[in-house]
This record gives structure tokens, C-alpha cells and sequence, in this order.
């Protein structure tokens, strides 16, 4: 991929930036956020290149999952900046952001168990006329309603089988086995429609066989333009996959650069092997 | 075993007005035969004070729960504070209605006729549960139950206050009666209007049959309240069942969730909660109200209580089940046992006067003492049986006698839509 950071350019200078990228989709600038009295990010900067496949990983308390929850709004970040598509998301709840484009699965699946597995999906399309009460009342306005949610009931199910849990469509999703909970979960968050969606640990306690599965699953979708930022501890899939990878520890951006550029960071094998650095 | 399997399963298949039907009808004739085997002459009229006084109160509940259903079933907002809501509700529609130039010693209102009342009433419910939940709704659940159950109480305690009893705003005359309540155009008297009018030939053809004018009356307005259910039920299952009530069971699940696939969920739990306070101001009017007058007594903490135990034994997030519950509740649990009570009044001579009595009658193996003061304290023992019939639903039965449905939300069928391609949809 063009917009990877060649690693010979920058190897002298580790870590690298990802400066390299010129029109980030995402771009994290000095990060912070504390609970308390401790600093779970601290000052992280990072871009991630539209269309890219991006790995972010570390040791367990590098702040990776905290960052997760400042870029997409869950916590309200200390200090620092996130742009996403050329403005400033900082701060900005949730919704806002998954309206904009900018998603995220979370590092449990959190079905939402009393409701169907259809019904998951279904709920995710943005801009959905019967969201309003009036219109899903009134008789004239029920139509138009009835209209798109045909259309929405189509979509579900054609995503189901594309995450081939389609068999599973009327269950509760609170009777899933727990790899059938991350296909779900992924099938919700790519039914809202988005440009880059944030993984956290999607792979974690899914076979080998569904991870295959899944990580395909990716590729397609990235033919398609979609942008994806990935916490996994699967160093393999982090390697084979990721053309970009940045490593945090302690709450900062340690490396940055492709997967042989990482592997042979002595910094990065320090920092897994538990040394001070 | 497998002959209650058999009916419960009938029972299922049938659509969900049937149910209800039987249910209603199984109530009715209950309370019939019993009027017949208490009535004697008198029979056929106390079967309709039965029939009218059971209807009026299983239809209000079915207002109330339906209501809470929205906000708790669906969405998840624990509202401990119904009683508060149909306050607000009724005491609107009674300051909107009561007469302006009343009789001496009565509190002054607005004059105006109920049927701007009642809507009025309605708003001003909606209202104040819009603003109750505006700072609440963005803490979690338990912080909204402590704000509505202080706030029901507020609310109780402000109406009954001294101060606002009478008032005197530029020059218009208003108040709430303070803790003698307030007279105001009674609903049931626009009803009687109708029945002793257009509906005098069923009200002769009823007396024929030796049932007096008001039990006709209260039977009427008894329907006229499940025809509100009726109405109430009709637009809550349009607005659960549409991509509107995803969300709110969405919120109910998992509010973060929601918020992180685009939904701006404060949004949907103040409308909810708003439809839902609106609702309770009406059943407020309707059942506290229906004989124009209410006072602050009657809005007390307990009937939230009720309007909880049932939905619960209904299942919450189901209206039918809504219905059910408070049918079950309202009629079985609550009028039954009282009505049994007062008229079993041969066994009343010979009850013992406290429990130990009734209970040391048990050593000599005679278990007569103990039903006698079963029966002549029904009316208090029913709210033990009703908190063993809780206690064993939520043991046995948590979702109610309906909450195990699946009743997804969405507006259109949801099959697969085209001929499946890749394997049957025959699992």
C-alpha cells in the first residue's frame, strides 16, 4: 500500500511517525487522559491513511483501549486533539461520531441480548424515518415508514449471510456462543453505514477457523474503501495483516511502521518482555 | 400436567384481542356467580355494581400499566414516581375544569369544559415528566427512581400545602383545595349525561331486569375507560413496534451501545418518558377523577407499588401482557379477595380477633379459627397474597405471564425476503 510508511526511510529514527500520511482519516494528537491519578494516555500522536488496515497494539495498560475511548467519544479526553475527516472530533458523544462515519466494536461483544439478531442489525441504519414517534404512528406517515423498512429488513438479512449467521436471525442474541457474538457485533457496526470502524479485539476467544472468517471478511470490505483500526494481542494476525502498526506502552507512542519495521524494534521487544525502557 | 400444557398452549394461539376477551369474560362471570350465590333478589343488581366497579378499575390500571410498560419495559426508565404524574394530571384537568364563580366554600377554576381539560392535563403530565427527566436521564437508571419517587412525593405534599389551596393570580381566581381536595366537572357525570339521554331505553330495559340507573352508568363509563385502553394500546404498539421502539429497547439493553451505532438516546427516553407521563395524567383523571372530585390523598406512593406489581406479573415489555397483568392484578388480586370477604359474613361471627387465636386453634387440629380469620380480613390479607403471588412470579416466572414473547420491533414482517438462496428457512 502506497501510503505505508516505507520502513528503510525512517528506520534511523525510531519511532517512526506516520507523518508520512498526508490526508489522514484519522489523526490523534497529543492524547491524554487521566482517571484520578493516573495517566492512562499520555500525549499519544498518531494518523491513520484512509482505506488502510492499521494495528494498534502493547502490553497489557499501554492505554490502547482508553485511546479507543477518547477517539470515539465514550471518554471525554484530558488534553489533546482528534481530528477525524479534516475536523475536530474531539470530545464530540458517540452518536454524533457514528453518525459522521466513525465506529467501534467493543473489546466484549455487547449484544443487546433481549433483543433478536435481526432485530441488532436492524437497528443500526442511520437516518431511519420510524426513529420518530410521530411518524411511526400516524397513518399516513406509517407508510413511508413501512416503505424503508422493508428495505431495511432486506439489508439485514443479505448482511446476515454475509456474516453467515443468517440460521440465527429470530434468536435472541443473548443465546449466541461467543464467536457468533463478534460476527453480530460487526454486522451492527458495518450496518450504520460507516468509513472507519474501530475493532477492539475482535479475534479474542473466536476459532481459528471463524477468525479466517472474519479477517476476510475485512479484506472485502476494505476493496470497498472502508477504513479499519485494529487492537489485537494475535501478533501473527497483527503481522500478516496490519500494513501499518503502531505500538504503545505506557500510555505513549512507542513505534510506529510496517511489521518488519516493529519486529526488529529492540524498544518494542523490551517493552513486551517487561523491561524499563 | 400435560392437560395444563394443552391449555396454556390454546391459550397461546389465540390472537392477542381473544385473549384479552377471555380474560375480561372470565373476570365478569366470576364476579357474577358470585353476585348470584351471595344476591339473592338482589342478585342481578349487584352483579352489575360488581361488573361496573371491576371494569373502572381494571381499565384504569390497564392505562397505568400500559404507560409504564413504555417506560420500563421498553425503555428501561425506572419511574417510580406514576403516582406523581396522574397527580399532575388531575389536578390540571380539575383547576382547567372547576367551575369559576363556584358555590360558596369551594375552590375556584377555570371553567372550562373537560374535554380541554382532560388534554390540557395530559400536557401537563407530559410536561413535568419531561422535566423531571431532563437532568435524570443523563445519570444512571437508579438516580432517575430517586428523582421520581421524591418528585411524586413533592408533588403529593405541594397540592395539599395551604398556600396554593386558593390564589389569586391578576385577578383570576385558582387553586388546588390544599388538603380538602377540589371539585371540578366530573367525567362519570358526562357519561350519566349520555346514558340517561340517548341511552334512557337501556337504562329502563335495566331496571327491568332490577339493575339501578348508576350501576348502569358506572358499567358505561367502566367500558368508555378500556376504550381509552383500547386507544392507548392501539398507538403504543404502532410506536414499539417501528424502528423507534428498537431503539428504546435498545437503550433498555445497552445504552452505550446504542449511542456508538449513531442513536441520540437522550432524545428517545424523553419522548418516551413524556408519552408516558402523559398517559398516567390521563388514567390520573380518569380513575382519581371520575366522580369530579380528588383530593391529595389519593395519589399516595402505593399506587405506584401496584401499577409495578402489575406490570410485573404481566411481563414487562409486552403491552397484551400489560393488559393481562393489570386485569390479574386489578381483578383477581385486588376486588376479588375484598368482595369475598364482606360477603362470607357467617363465618365473620365466630373469627377469633388476632392472629395467635386463629393460629392456636391449629393445635387441637381444628383449622376453623384460622379460616374465619382468613375471611373476615380478606381485605387486608390480599396485599399478602398479592406479595406471595410476586414473590412467586419473579421466583418461577420472571418474565410474566406474557414477557417471554418474542415480539420483535419493527413495522413489517420480518422473513427473509426473497426465496432463500443458500439454504431453507425451514429451521
Amino acid at each position: 500500500m502506497s501510503e505505508t510508511v516505507g520502513a528503510e526511510a525512517v528506520r534511523e529514527d525510531v519511532p517512526t511517525t506516520s507523518d508520512a500520511v498526508d490526508a489522514p482519516l484519522l489523526e490523534v494528537d497529543g492524547l491524554r487522559k487521566e482517571f484520578g491519578g493516573v495517566t492512562a494516555v499520555d500525549g499519544a500522536s498518531f494518523r491513520v491513511a484512509p482505506g488502510s488496515f492499521t494495528g494498534l497494539i502493547g502490553p497489557n495498560g499501554a492505554g490502547k483501549s482508553t485511546t479507543f475511548n477518547c477517539i470515539t467519544g465514550i471518554h471525554d479526553p484530558t488534553g489533546g486533539t482528534v481530528r477525524f475527516d479534516g475536523t475536530d472530533v474531539t470530545g464530540l458523544p458517540p452518536y454524533t461520531l457514528a453518525q459522521r462515519g466513525l465506529v467501534r466494536t467493543f473489546q466484549i461483544a455487547r449484544e443487546l441480548s433481549e433483543m433478536t439478531v435481526l432485530e441488532n442489525v436492524m437497528l443500526a441504519p442511520p437516518e431511519q424515518s420510524g426513529e420518530s414517534a410521530l411518524h411511526s404512528v400516524l397513518p399516513g406517515l406509517r407508510d413511508d415508514v413501512q416503505t424503508a423498512e422493508r428495505e431495511v429488513v432486506e439489508d439485514a438479512w443479505a448482511t446476515l449471510e454475509f456474516f453467515e449467521i443468517d440460521h440465527l436471525a429470530h434468536e435472541n442474541a443473548g443465546s449466541l456462543s461467543g464467536g457468533q457474538r463478534k460476527l453480530l457485533e460487526m454486522a451492527r457496526v458495518l450496518s450504520t453505514d460507516p468509513e472507519m470502524v474501530l475493532l477492539d479485539e475482535p479475534l479474542a476467544g473466536v476459532n481459528p477457523t471463524l477468525e479466517e472468517k472474519l479477517l476476510d471478511r475485512i479484506d472485502t470490505l476494505r476493496q470497498d474503501g472502508l477504513t479499519f483500526l485494529l487492537v489485537e494481542h494475535d501478533m501473527d494476525v497483527i503481522m500478516s495483516h496490519c500494513e501499518h502498526i503502531i505500538v504503545m506502552h505506557q500510555g505513549q507512542v512507542l513505534a510506529e511502521g510496517d511489521a518488519d519495521t516493529i519486529q526488529s524494534d529492540d524498544r518494542v521487544l523490551e517493552a513486551y518482555l517487561g523491561g524499563d525502557v | 400436567m400435560s392437560a395444563t400444557e394443552n391449555v396454556r398452549e390454546q391459550l397461546e394461539s389465540l390472537p392477542d384481542y381473544g385473549l384479552v376477551a377471555l380474560f375480561l369474560a372470565g373476570i365478569w362471570l366470576i364476579l357474577t356467580v358470585l353476585a348470584f350465590a351471595v344476591g339473592g333478589p338482589q342478585a342481578p343488581n349487584l352483579a352489575a355494581g360488581f361488573i361496573g366497579s371491576v371494569t373502572v378499575l381494571l381499565g384504569a390500571y390497564a392505562i397505568l400499566t400500559l404507560a409504564l410498560n413504555l417506560q420500563w419495559g421498553y425503555t428501561g426508565l425506572f419511574n417510580i414516581g406514576v403516582a406523581g404524574f396522574m397527580a399532575v394530571g388531575a389536578y390540571t384537568t380539575a383547576i382547567l375544569t372547576a367551575p369559576a364563580n363556584p358555590e360558596a366554600g369551594a375552590v375556584a377554576g377555570f371553567g372550562l369544559p373537560l374535554w380541554v381539560g382532560i388534554p390540557g392535563g395530559m400536557l401537563m403530565a407530559a410536561i413535568v415528566g419531561g422535566l423531571a427527566a431532563l437532568p435524570a436521564l443523563r445519570l444512571r437508571a437508579d438516580y432517575l427512581a430517586i428523582v421520581t419517587v421524591a418528585l411524586s412525593e413533592i408533588i403529593r405534599l405541594f397540592v395539599n400545602w395551604n398556600g396554593v389551596a386558593e390564589l389569586s393570580l391578576f385577578g383570576v381566581e385558582f387553586g388546588t383545595g390544599g388538603a380538602t381536595g377540589i371539585s371540578f366537572e366530573s367525567p362519570s357525570a358526562v357519561v350519566a349525561g349520555v346514558v340517561n339521554g340517548v341511552g334512557s331505553p337501556l337504562v329502563s330495559a335495566a331496571n327491568g331486569l332490577g339493575v339501578s340507573g348508576p350501576n348502569v352508568v358506572n358499567i358505561v363509563y367502566g367500558l368508555t375507560l378500556l376504550a381509552v385502553v383500547g386507544g392507548s394500546y392501539w398507538v403504543l404498539s404502532r410506536l414499539v413496534n417501528s424502528p423507534f421502539g428498537r431503539v428504546l429497547k435498545a437503550i433498555r439493553e445497552d445504552e452505550q451501545v446504542t449511542q456508538s451505532l449513531g442513536k441520540d438516546t437522550r432524545l428517545f427516553k424523553i419522548k418516551a418518558f413524556m408519552i408516558g407521563c402523559a398517559l398516567m395524567g390521563l388514567a390520573g383523571v380518569l380513575f382519581r377523577g371520575s366522580a369530579g372530585y380528588i383530593s391529595p390523598a389519593q395519589f399516595r406512593p402505593t399506587i405506584t407499588f401496584y401499577v409495578f406489581a402489575a406490570l410485573i406479573i404481566g411481563g414487562s415489555g409486552s403491552n397484551t401482557g400489560s393488559i393481562l397483568g393489570a386485569a390479574t392484578f386489578s381483578a383477581l388480586l385486588f376486588y376479588l379477595p375484598a368482595r369475598l370477604g364482606e360477603f362470607f359474613p357467617s363465618l365473620r361471627g365466630q373469627a377469633p380477633g388476632n392472629i395467635i387465636e386463629a393460629i392456636a386453634g391449629l393445635g387441637s387440629l381444628d383449622p376453623g379459627p384460622l379460616v374465619a380469620y382468613t375471611v373476615s380480613n380478606v381485605s387486608t390479607l390480599r396485599f399478602v397474597l398479592i406479595g406471595v403471588v410476586l414473590i412467586y412470579i419473579i421466583q418461577n416466572r420472571p418474565q410474566g405471564l406474557l414477557g417471554h414473547r418474542n415480539e420483535p420491533a419493527a413495522s413489517v414482517g420480518l422473513s427473509r425476503p426473497r426465496a432463500a438462496d443458500g439454504g431453507g428457512d425451514d429451521e
